[in-house]
């Protein structure tokens, strides 16, 4: 922004540089330099915009492109339909948003500033209808008083319902920022993590010089730029460093970074939150600049950046002057009228005018000079103009006036003339087709500020500057407030130095290079009285007219100016407009700036797709899939899978022929019932208990014993939450002396686990007790029905005793399989029939799936899913999930008695509270249409019969359901006030979801064999 | 968010499970052949299972390293800043030596 500026050097450029735009033959940009610029004339691109073809060189970004082929309105506003142009030449580009490519890969609101060009680009404008220079539209401007700030909250307010009908639809279709594809994303995102010392966040002269000395010292250090090419400023502003050309010194500087092994430069990388612990989230945008992504290379990839310390060279953004017209295509800042000059060889215009309130807008009409562009005036607000500038103004030959814009004019392609109220009282019209403007810069404090620091102002450079940063991080160059050339070397190489040493790296630096120290000298303007509209917020259609509207209307706080007006809450949110708009409402309210204060910075500070945050969580791979030891093997049966938390579970195995799901799980219940099957139930959540103390330890966390158990031995358990609610279930059977193997349902194995821990590590860490999950270690199998010891035997060593008294009910031991492997065995039914539940290291569960159909093919042994296994635990009034809701205590449940009297537990206290054992609560009950034909459906209420639904008269829920092949109907659990008592009294199932409502008759839970004969035979 | 583990080093909290105030001490199991419980052990428990402090400010918190060691960790944690001033292992923090009531109707 600085350098010098002095006449000899621009008259010498102006005299030696001038090259007129010549537009290559057969090429579109009309606005191309033929000479300079960091574009590959060897590289030709073809693009379209709104269908129109046109060239650009690699190098260009879309909008450089736009601006090199003449292109002057890209898009229509938010509310009012303006014309728009492209107003900068970054990612704070407000106006000239696109819809980006087609098809799936449509992406809106892309900003052309940002997007780099590449071979059959295609883009179209947004915003308009039916066509950006005829837009149906702009006719809001004329209902403009409508639009003013509030107006969602002033017009739309009744009736509710034409809210939702006419109001939103036609805002949303008026007013929509681009349209989404509405097509599945077809590419890949990353995430990744990365760990450094030192984060040098921007790769100006500041951070440059920063990387350099972080670099020099030994750190380990990243440099991420979000630009596609390093330099920042340095590409734009020309200048000298170290007597040499700053591009010059630039190129030695990111050549001695490349070579060092300790530094990472990342461009394309922008840094878009400060998180805790030194955490900074960075968006790399690896393939935007292709038109589809090499194959197996990712879209974009989200960064998670660990430093020890953080320099923040964000640099700095110039913001626009507030006056009637200053959206119009053509008026553009000044910093970004010489980016595309000096970068990309490309001319906004050919005849420029320049309106600026500080000394650093003149380098635009330094390098418009240079380009050979007619400088039609330049407009200075400050009171005394320096001298070397106006002598500049007369070698060069245009004129300079003391005084402001205060209105332009020009059509839809772009502005004509404009008019300059000179400080001295006369009015001037100028011929321009292009007005550079310059408020001053405003540094960029949103990561420093995202601790919630809040940024301080400063008066000789009328900004704020970042106020107290987050740990760990200093802020350096231009966005601190630093922005003569000089300052930004010595700055970032200080903060580099420091950062490395408080990393522990102290290896010799050097000196920081040495450039012009001239400073920025700044008369604040930022509002000029006018007739038409002035935009403070280009991207929300925010006037000066409508802050002061606010103002009056009592909107005082920044925060609430932002909500009423949406002042900055667009995609740029604010980064061209927040400091002006609050410098307006300080002048209307009569307070100073800083009493009138900032609004709350918050992450991300660029916007990041939904895509780059899930990064490859998504479809199939949303969340990791557990599979169970048998998973293959069902699979290749045919099995139909249901997702059980991460599990996927062999739901049923349907047989060809089969007309549908329950024809197939009715014939695995009777199969299972008649003859035998087998269920992989290795998803149980299975924990080893080890310890002289084990025991004591499972007598704690169980109501009911587990000390007395004995070794062999297997015991249902019930654990209590501490508010006396029950918490999960499972059989636990103790193999040694100080040896349990506990089980947990397959949803609680994670929880549970974790809370064993926290009992063992912070409540009873006295007990001599260790914990290991075992749960992917084990497949496990139930074989149940009445010919499971036929199967078994036939699998196991002829020597095993599978009697019923050398295996009795509950027993637990270890057998040897043929073929050598030793298997557990434990005799324990979930289906009510005479089971087995075997288990073999995981490894061996495929095999054992397949062995069993082999060795069990004589006694028509089947495969049966979880659907199956949950009819046999209904018909058996077993309760699981549905009824241990986080709702039910023991007593609900029927378990009540398993309560242990003789030892403590955890739950015992409170689940003796009185609305805990309350004689009314809702308990476990069996359930039946009285309607045999009819089906049953979970979630219906039970009401008395003859009573109106109501909250009032809801005395309970069926919680589970299914059709039992055994009673042939449907039949259910559910939670009932009194149930118990009221065996056989017939209620309805009311269901309001469905629009059901049915008798049903209220029995004991256990439908099939109640006496529990089968399973002890 | 960072926390460093006694055992497995600096972790990002995503290896973590919250569980909240590390200050409420469960009191003590009771052997229960007297009277079935100790009196005065129902608003024990309710103080213990119910009651926290909604600190802004320093706070002693719990934290499983489920993603690591399987520690259950003892923080002291700025619920405003996040900045963590201590972690420790957290064995036997969570429990009273004696038990809910001190009537002594309980051996
Ligand atoms: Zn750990």
């Amino acid at each position: 922004m600085t350098g010098s500026l002095s006449l000899t050097s621009a008259e010498a450029r102006f005299a030696a540089g001038a090259k007129a735009p010549v537009a290559p033959s057969g090429s579109t940009q009309s606005n191309r330099l033929d000479t300079g610029g960091l574009i590959d004339r060897a590289a030709p691109l073809n693009f379209t915009f709104d269908g129109k073809a046109m060239t650009g060189f690699a190098g260009d970004t879309l909008a450089s492109a736009l601006v090199a082929n003449g292109v002057r309105l890209v898009g229509r506003s938010f509310k009012y339909h303006r014309p728009r142009g492209i107003l900068t030449a970054g990612s704070e580009e407000p106006n000239a948003l696109v819809e980006l490519r087609s098809g799936a890969r449509r992406e809106p609101n892309t900003k052309a500033t940002t997007a780099e060009l590449y071979q059959g680009l295609e883009a179209l404008s947004q915003n308009r209808w039916p066509s950006l220079r005829y837009d149906v539209m702009s006719v809001n401007q004329l209902l403009s008083p409508i639009f003013v700030a509030g107006f969602y909250y002033k017009t739309f307010m009744w009736p509710a319902k034409f809210w939702e009908m006419i109001y939103e639809p036609a805002i949303r279709r008026a007013a929509g920022l681009g349209r989404s594809s509405g097509l599945a994303d077809p590419d890949h995102y990353d995430k990744a993590w990365a760990h450094c010392d030192v984060l040098v966040v921007g790769s100006g002269p500041t951070g440059v010089s920063a990387a350099l000395a972080a670099g020099r010292a030994g750190a380990r250090v990243i440099l991420a730029e979000e630009d596609s090419r390093a330099g920042g400023r340095l590409l734009s502003d020309g200048g000298e460093i170290g007597g040499m050309s700053s591009r010059e010194w630039l190129a030695n500087a990111l050549a001695e970074l490349s070579s060092l092994s300790n530094v990472r430069v990342m461009t394309r990388t922008a840094v878009f939150g400060v998180y805790d612990g030194g955490t900074y989230g960075a968006l790399e945008r690896v393939n935007d600049h292709v038109a589809t992504p090499p194959e197996h290379e990712v879209r974009q990839r989200l960064w998670r950046i660990v430093a020890k310390r953080c320099v923040v060279a964000a640099g700095a953004i110039e913001r626009p002057i507030v006056f009637s017209g200053n959206d119009r295509p053509g008026v553009m800042m000044a910093s970004a009228v010489r980016t595309y000059i000096e970068r990309f060889a490309a001319l906004p215009g050919k005849r420029v005018a320049l309106f600026t309130n500080n000394s650093d807008g003149w380098r635009t009409v330094e390098a418009a000079l240079r380009a050979g562009v007619e400088i039609s005036a330049v407009i200075d607000s400050r009171p005394g103009i320096p001298e070397e500038l106006r002598a500049m103004a007369e070698v060069s030959g245009f004129r300079v006036f003391n005084g402001v814009v205060h209105d332009v004019r020009g059509g839809a392609s772009g502005i004509s003339r404009i008019s300059v109220a000179q400080a001295k009282g006369t009015t001037v019209e100028i011929a321009a087709d292009t007005l550079a403007m310059s408020g001053g810069w405003n540094p960029s404090v949103g990561l420093a500020s995202h601790h919630r620091g809040r940024p301080t102002w400063r008066d000789d450079i009328a900004a704020f500057v970042p106020g107290e940063c987050p740990p760990g991080m200093v802020v350096a160059g231009a966005a601190n407030g630093d922005f003569s050339l000089g300052a930004c070397l010595r700055a970032g190489h200080a903060a580099g130095i420091a950062a490395a040493a408080e990393s522990g790296r102290t290896q010799k630096a050097g000196s920081p290079a040495a450039a012009s120290d001239e400073a920025l000298s700044i008369t604040p303007l930022w509002h000029v009285e006018g007739k038409h509209k002035a935009f403070v917020d280009f991207q929300h259609d925010v006037t000066a007219s409508d802050i002061a509207l606010a103002q009056r209307e009592g909107f005082e706080s920044v925060e609430h100016l932002k909500r009423y007006t949406t002042l900055g809450m667009a995609t740029d949110q604010g980064r061209n407009s927040n400091v002006t708009g609050l410098a307006i409402m300080a002048e209307v309210s009569g307070r100073t700036i800083p009493q009138t204060g900032t609004t709350i910075y918050r992450p991300p500070q660029v916007p990041v797709a939904i895509g780059a945050l899930a990064g490859h969580h998504r479809d199939e791979n949303f969340h990791s899939t557990r599979l169970t030891p048998s998973h293959r093997w069902a699979a290749e049966r045919g099995a139909t899978f249901v997702d059980t938390g991460l599990w996927k579970r062999a739901q049923w195995y349907p047989l060809p022929g089969e007309k549908d799901w329950l024809t197939s799980v009715d014939r695995e219940v009777l199969t299972v019932r008649n003859g035998v099957g087998f269920c992989d139930v290795s998803t149980l959540g299975k924990i080893d208990v080890m310890g002289p103390d084990a025991g004591a330890f499972l007598d704690r966390v169980y109501i009911n014993a587990f000390s007395s158990l004995g070794v062999g031995k297997a015991r249902y358990g019930l654990m209590l939450r501490e508010d006396g609610i029950v918490m999960d279930d499972g059989t636990t059977s103790r193999l040694a002396e100080d040896h349990y193997f506990l089980t947990t349902t397959t949803a609680k194995a994670g929880p549970v686990m974790q809370y064993l821990e926290y009992c063992r590590q912070v409540l009873w860490p006295e007990l001599d007790v260790q914990l290991t999950s075992c749960t992917d270690q084990w497949a496990q199998f139930s074989i149940a029905g009445p010919k499971t010891r036929d199967l078994l035997r036939e699998i196991v060593e002829p020597s095993e005793d599978l009697s019923n008294e050398g295996f009795p009910f509950m027993a637990v031991r270890e057998v040897k399989l043929r073929g050598g492997v030793v298997a557990r065995l434990f005799r324990i039914s979930f289906s009510g029939e005479m089971a087995f539940e075997i288990s073999v290291p995981a490894r061996f569960g495929d095999a054992l799936a397949r062995n069993l159909m082999i060795a069990g093919k004589q006694f028509g042994v089947i495969p049966y899913g979880t659907e199956a296994l949950g009819v046999m635990r209904i018909e058996k009034g077993h309760v699981a999930g549905p009824e241990l809701n986080g709702t039910t205590t023991a007593g609900d449940l029927g378990l009540g008695k398993m309560a242990s009297k003789k030892k403590d537990f955890v739950g015992r206290v409170l689940a003796a509270r009185e609305g805990l054992v309350d004689p009314n609560r809702q308990v476990v009950v069996g359930l039946k249409p009285v309607d045999k034909a009819r089906r049953l459906r979970s979630g219906a209420h039970t009401i008395p019969k003859g009573a109106r639904p109501s909250p009032e008269t809801d005395q309970g829920y069926v919680t589970s359901v299914c059709h039992s092949p055994m009673l042939g109907q449907w039949i259910g659990l559910g939670l009932v006030e009194r149930g118990r008592e009221r065996y056989g009294e017939i209620v309805r199932a009311h269901d309001p979801l469905r629009g059901e409502d049915y008798d049903v008759e209220i029995c004991n839970p256990v439908f099939y064999d109640p006496e529990g004969g089968r399973q002890r035979g | 968010m960072r926390i460093a583990c006694p055992f497995c080093g600096e972790r990002e909290n995503g290896e973590f499970t919250y569980l909240g105030d590390a200050k409420p001490q469960r009191p003590a199991m009771v052997a229960l052949e007297v009277a079935g419980g100790a009196a005065g052990e129902a608003e024990a428990f309710y103080d213990y299972v119910y009651l926290r402090d909604n600190v802004a400010g320093e706070m002693d918190e719990y934290w499983y390293h489920g993603g690591g060691c399987r520690s259950w960790l003892r923080l002291t944690r700025n619920t405003a800043t996040h900045e963590i001033t201590s972690v420790e292992a957290a064995p036997g923090t969570g429990a009273s030596s004696s038990p809910a009531s001190t009537a002594g109707t309980i051996s």
